[in-house]
């Protein structure tokens, strides 16, 4: 029987070191899976490959086949194609009770009808450990998520961000190998949220487990992942680290899913004298500036008018007209004066523009 | 601001106007309004005549004249305790729980298919087959039975054609269950009350059911549960209040019928059909409602055990 499924063994003293990076195992291995619904292509043809100890994002619109690709490591469905390694085991057709991965649900999924710590004790209860010992482990892993006062409440009576923590330390008192976590921050209110963002992260590092996470929430997936996929219709488009993704993005889809991101069409790049392609160019890389400053090498700069204006808080959002384009780019809320329909100067480094597969 | 410079629109015209408006400021008159009748229906209607049976069972018939003494003793209930009046007790508590759980038995995996995976027009088709019996007359439902149980019926030409019938026999010369032919043992009464009653034991655990959401099932199978052990921790107990709902109806719908047992099954009383003679041949109304009274403390008790058994407690 191989290690990773039916009985997780996983070791605390030995992954409080952060892995090395020159003998990373893969813990999760997806190659050309997919999972079709009739004709729906909600996982299409995705090849992963997540190390172990990492905290893996996948970032996605609705209906972007993120969630199920999860489900299809947590073994809720079976791929149609393809084939998944955990740990180096082949899963396919395991079903989710043989697989050494935990799951922490969008919607927590507690039980109601237990206590708080008989929820999280729930993986030995099944397991045969004995009552004093998976309560002892139980209250062990509340402590961790700082709950070990509500070991008795019910989870009726916790509030959405206590019951998150329950379902963590719930997932986590089986010692997966991996942590699965769909929309874990989703339903917690914003200043809970990246509470939570710091928590997840810190707890992540301290137990070294891989986590792998689904959110729809760009900015949650740049801040927490090491890694980030990014899907668009069933197909994993990007994978990279956060700058990855946001400096240089590959695809249209990544560069306007990610931030917002202006794209410089062929046409456009002929008329500004910019090199060949489909570019793709953040909106802080712009600067204004009053007159042509003489030419630069690997400076561009273009001649626009001021079409819109929008006061955002720490900075405003312009957008400029250039040659019948639309150029959008922030500045910081201290530089004033900038009126609609006032001509001015945009510039930026040839560096910045990042050449997209059209 | 509108051209005609009116901040309020419709203006409260005529009583119908002002009566909406009232009832929109007290919000208590409106809900005293809609309760009242139905309350003051079920208080004296329902619990009257409930209290007036109970202070009726108190009472005691006098054997030479056949006369209701009004005076309160415990005569009756003395009498109630008898052997023979406990048979019919135990008889009828007995058949009640067997109907119960077998209609549990047979309940759950049909209210289990059709919470858990029947959608769309298959699940309109499992309302209505579930329903379907409900829409006869009852009486002809259980003559129905009679027929099919009967010796020269449609079950026993089929057990007779399948080659079953030593095993039907078998059954029929059990010491107290049996009897001369289906129609006429427990056997044949069981089966009709499980018939009678298994809708209202389908329909309360199907909707205990469809309040489980999946991913709590999914949960369970991530944390290493079993299939069976899934069933046992989280799904069975999540369905406990419906399976006591249902058991509710099934349970106290057999203590109270008359008809059934009278047309199917053998000529040994059930409560209800004691009530019927003591109230009706006998003339002994206090009797009749000490009788009526065993279904109430029966069903006190049983819900009693199933609250201190935490049945209630996913509600």
């Amino acid at each position: 029987m191989p290690t990773t499924v039916r009985k997780p063994m996983y070791d605390t003293e030995k992954d409080e070191v952060s892995p090395d990076p020159a003998e990373q195992v893969s813990a999760v291995e997806l190659s050309g899976v997919s999972r079709h619904f009739g004709t729906v292509k909600a996982v299409d043809q995705v090849n992963l490959d997540i190390p172990e100890g990492e905290f893996f994002g996948m970032l996605g619109p609705s209906g972007s086949g993120k969630t199920t690709c999860l489900r299809l490591i947590a073994g809720f469905e079976q791929p149609t194609a393809g084939h998944l390694k955990i740990f180096g085991d082949m899963v396919d057709g395991l079903p989710p009770y043989r697989r050494a991965v935990n799951t922490v649900f969008q919607d927590y999924a507690l039980f109601p009808h237990m206590n708080v710590i008989d929820n999280v004790a729930y993986a030995l209860t099944v397991r045969g450990v004995g009552r004093h010992q998976r309560h002892r482990q139980a209250m062990e892993m509340l402590e961790l998520v700082r709950l070990g006062g509500f070991a008795k409440r019910q989870p009726a009576q916790l509030s959405g961000g206590q019951r998150q923590r329950v379902a963590l330390a719930r997932a986590l008192i089986g010692k997966p190998k991996v942590l699965l976590l769909d929309e874990p921050l989703g339903a917690l209110d914003l200043k809970l949220r990246e509470q939570m963002q710091v928590e997840l992260k810190s707890l992540q590092r301290e137990l070294g487990i891989t986590f792998v996470f689904v959110t729809h929430d760009q900015g949650e997936a740049l801040s927490m992942s090491d890694r980030v996929a990014v899907f668009n219709q069933g197909q994993v488009v990007q994978v990279g680290t956060p700058e990855d993704i946001y400096e240089r993005p590959e695809h249209r889809f990544v560069a306007d899913f990610v931030g917002s991101s202006n794209i410089l069409e062929p046409e456009l790049c002929q008329r500004i004298g910019a090199p060949e392609g489909v570019w793709s160019l953040r909106p802080e890389k712009i600067h204004l500036a009053d007159q042509s400053v003489s030419r630069e090498d690997g400076v561009v700069t273009v001649s626009a008018t001021i079409s819109h204006v929008q006061y955002q808080g720490s900075v405003r959002r312009c957008v400029l007209s250039v040659a019948g384009h639309s150029l959008s780019l922030s500045v910081p809320s201290a530089v004033g004066g900038l009126a609609t329909g006032q001509s001015v100067y945009a510039r930026w480094n040839l560096d910045d523009m990042h050449r997209m597969v059209p | 601001m509108a051209d005609d410079g009116m901040a309020i629109n419709q203006p409260a015209d005529g009583v119908l106007g002002r009566v909406s408006d009232l009832l929109f400021r007290r919000p208590g008159l409106l809900l005293a309004i809609l309760l009242g009748p139905p309350l003051i229906w079920i208080g004296v209607v329902y619990v009257g005549s409930l209290v007036a049976l109970l202070v009726q069972s108190f009472y005691s018939i006098d054997e030479f004249s056949g006369r209701i003494v009004r005076e309160f003793t415990l005569k009756t209930y003395a009498e109630l305790l008898r052997p023979s009046n406990l048979d019919i007790v135990l008889r009828t508590v007995l058949m009640a729980a067997s109907v119960t759980l077998a209609s549990a038995l047979i309940a759950f995996p049909i209210a289990f298919y059709a919470a858990r995976f029947a959608r769309g027009w298959i699940k309109g088709l499992f309302f209505i087959a579930v329903m379907l019996p409900l829409w006869s007359s009852y009486l002809v439902r259980v003559y129905a039975w009679k027929l099919i149980l009967a010796n020269e019926g449609v079950l026993n030409w089929s057990v007779e054609r399948v080659g079953l019938t030593p095993l039907v026999d078998a059954l029929l010369s059990m010491p107290v269950i049996g009897g001369p032919s289906l129609s006429f043992s427990y056997i044949g009464t069981f089966l009709v009350f499980v018939y009678l009653w298994l809708p209202f034991m389908i329909l309360p655990i199907q909707a205990a059911l469809e309040r489980v959401p999946g991913s709590m099932l999914e949960a369970s199978d991530d944390l290493g549960a079993r299939p069976g052990q899934t069933f046992r921790k989280v799904i069975f107990p999540l369905a406990l209040p419906g399976i006591v709902a249902g058991s509710i109806f099934t349970f106290s719908l057999t203590l109270g019928d008359y008809i059934a047992p009278q047309i199917v099954g053998s000529s040994r009383l059930f409560i209800g059909q004691a009530v019927y003679m003591h109230q009706g041949t006998a003339g002994n109304l206090p009797m009749a409602a000490a009788f009526s009274m065993v279904p109430i403390v029966v069903m006190a008790i049983y819900l009693w055990i199933a609250k201190k058994m935490g049945a209630f407690n996913a509600l």
